[in-house]
């Protein structure tokens, strides 16, 4: 389904992706695991159109995404939700997943859409005319993923959507997203930090350090391995 | 207790006029983040063209007004896409010599075009003032007042009522995210200025009715207006109209308990407080 090659990128001539080449196939959850500045949102940040390569391809379905602008990615079914969730935290969170369903057009679908979404979060239902800026963290996040799904991804990536909430939150967070996955047979590309969670609930990962992947693997594996145990598990 | 009433009724009808011609300025700052040196130079072709086409046609400013709307919005969009547009990630000096540069210009085409003198529309189809328990009000501001918050309601309409305005908004607080979400940037600039650049059209042909046209008014109304945002609070549209209201009121007090000739200096010294005391304005962003 997404299909990256060889792809680098770099921040005014410091680069920040070398030859990072890596897969998701339909309905698979797939992680990105890697410490603070190897490059993670990077990656997906180029994936979702704001940054734009200087090398390598990304096919999603076949389509070429390199060079295309975010508003039109998103309306080819690949949503991101950014790091930092970064809400539109003057409106309300109604008004939040409204502008999430910008990419379709049809009054109806959104309906129902939302619908999914407030089943999936009730929290969001009883908040909805709430401003996005007074939620809590663990709601902000909630709201930052169901307003992507508002845009109906075929496949959804997620940059450390466990930021900044406390342990408890983190496996609800992480929990929805396996839901997600399993019942709904959303493709989820998920980049994390909380190394453990995410490996436990992915079906494969990769491991980004300084821009490259130095380790892709089944996620069971990896989670096992000498690498992820000594650099991010500190076993 | 008359003269009060006569001077606040003035006040509120002027100011009304001001704050939809702050608006939008608020808007163009909000979304596009750009100063418009040349915001009241646009409301002066605005004014120039409604007493153009009552020159050659007889038309009154009141009926031509939706032309002008259409004629602005147009101008602003033209305005976006080559003076605008090539300096967007230019540092913010290069963008305020870009819109300086716009005003004179302006200024300087109005001169060749219409000449340095004052022009008025002579007889216009309102006219006269009415009394209402003691107070008069001249009836082409009354026209102004009246029109110019219907002409907010609509901006506020758009912006806090359309999947457009939530599009507006989304790029004012966050463009990265907002284009995440599935918004081209350049179509809400592009509507930004036409909305803008489209309210001073309404402006325009409301304040040629009773107001002399020149080459420098934009000068009076570009200034009353970056007062008002400044009051109101850069990007705010609730703000703007208060602000706009307060400082109608202050001016035309001003005016009529000190002096005419001083009626802008305590408005100029609102600006320096607020600038100083709470820059933020007194709503935040819209
Ligand atoms: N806007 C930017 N300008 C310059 N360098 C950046 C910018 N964003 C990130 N970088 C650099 O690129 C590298 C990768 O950053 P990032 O992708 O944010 O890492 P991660 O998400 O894995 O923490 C880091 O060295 C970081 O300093
Ligand atoms: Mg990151």
């Amino acid at each position: 389904m997404l299909v990256v090659d060889k792809l680098s990128v770099s921040y005014d001539e410091a680069p920040a992706l070398r030859d990072v080449s890596l897969e998701v196939t339909q309905g698979e959850l797939v992680a990105i695991i890697g410490a603070n500045g190897a490059g993670k949102s990077t990656l997906l940040k180029a994936i979702a159109g704001l940054l734009h390569p200087d090398a390598g391809s990304i096919r999603f379905d076949g389509q070429e995404l390199a060079g295309r602008p975010p508003y039109e990615i998103v309306g080819m079914g690949l949503a991101l939700t950014p790091e930092g969730r970064r809400l539109f935290s003057r409106m309300s969170v109604y008004e939040n997943l409204l502008v999430g369903a910008t990419p379709n057009r049809d009054q109806e679908a959104r309906q129902a859409l939302m619908k999914e979404v407030f089943d999936l979060f009730p929290r969001l239902k009883e908040r909805q005319k709430q401003k996005a800026g007074t939620l809590s963290g663990g709601e902000q996040q909630m709201l930052a993923i169901g307003r992507s799904l508002m845009s109906q991804p075929r496949l959804l990536m997620l940059d450390e959507p466990s930021l900044g909430l406390m342990p408890l939150l983190v496996d609800q967070i992480l929990e929805t997203l396996q839901r997600l996955n399993q019942e709904r047979g959303m493709t989820i590309l998920l980049v994390e930090q909380n190394v453990r969670e995410a490996l436990e609930i992915a079906h494969r990962g990769y491991v980004l350090q300084s821009g490259r992947i130095v380790a892709a693997d089944d996620a069971n594996t990896l989670l096992h391995s000498d690498l992820v145990r000594r650099a991010y598990l500190g076993i | 207790m008359t003269d009060l009433m006569q001077v606040l009724a003035s006040g509120v009808l002027m100011g009304l006029v001001y704050a939809l011609i702050s608006l939008g300025l608020t808007l163009i700052w909000g979304v596009v983040e750009i100063v418009n040196f040349a915001h009241g130079d646009f409301l002066m072709l605005a004014m120039y063209l409604a007493f153009t086409i009552y020159a050659a046609f007889h038309l009154d400013p009141l009926i031509s007004l939706p032309l002008v709307v259409i004629a602005l919005a147009i101008f602003g969009v033209i305005i976006h896409k080559f003076v605008i547009r090539p300096v967007l990630k230019a540092p913010m000096l290069a963008q305020i010599f870009v819109t300086f540069g716009l005003m004179i210009f302006l200024r300087g085409m109005a001169q060749f075009i219409w000449g340095p003198d004052y022009k008025a529309i002579p007889d216009p189809l309102v006219s006269g003032s009415v009394q209402i328990g003691g107070v008069y009000l001249s009836l082409p501001q009354m026209v102004a007042g009246v029109g110019s918050v219907l002409g907010a309601a609509i901006i506020a309409w758009i912006v806090y009522r359309t999947e457009l305005g939530r599009g507006l908004r989304a790029v004012a607080e966050d463009r990265e995210a907002a284009s995440l979400m599935g918004i081209s940037p350049e179509k809400m600039y592009i509507a930004t200025w036409a909305l803008g650049a489209g309210s001073l059209g309404i402006a325009g042909a409301l304040l040629v009715n009773f107001f002399y046209v020149f080459p420098e008014v934009g000068g009076v109304f570009g200034l009353l207006a970056f007062v008002t945002v400044a009051l109101g609070g850069f990007g705010s549209v609730a703000g703007a109209f208060i602000a706009g209201i307060i400082i109608g009121l202050v001016q035309m007090s001003a005016g009529f308990f000190i002096d005419p000739a001083i009626k802008d200096i305590p408005v100029y010294l609102i600006y320096l407080l607020v600038v100083v005391l709470r820059p933020q304005g007194l709503l935040g962003e819209f």
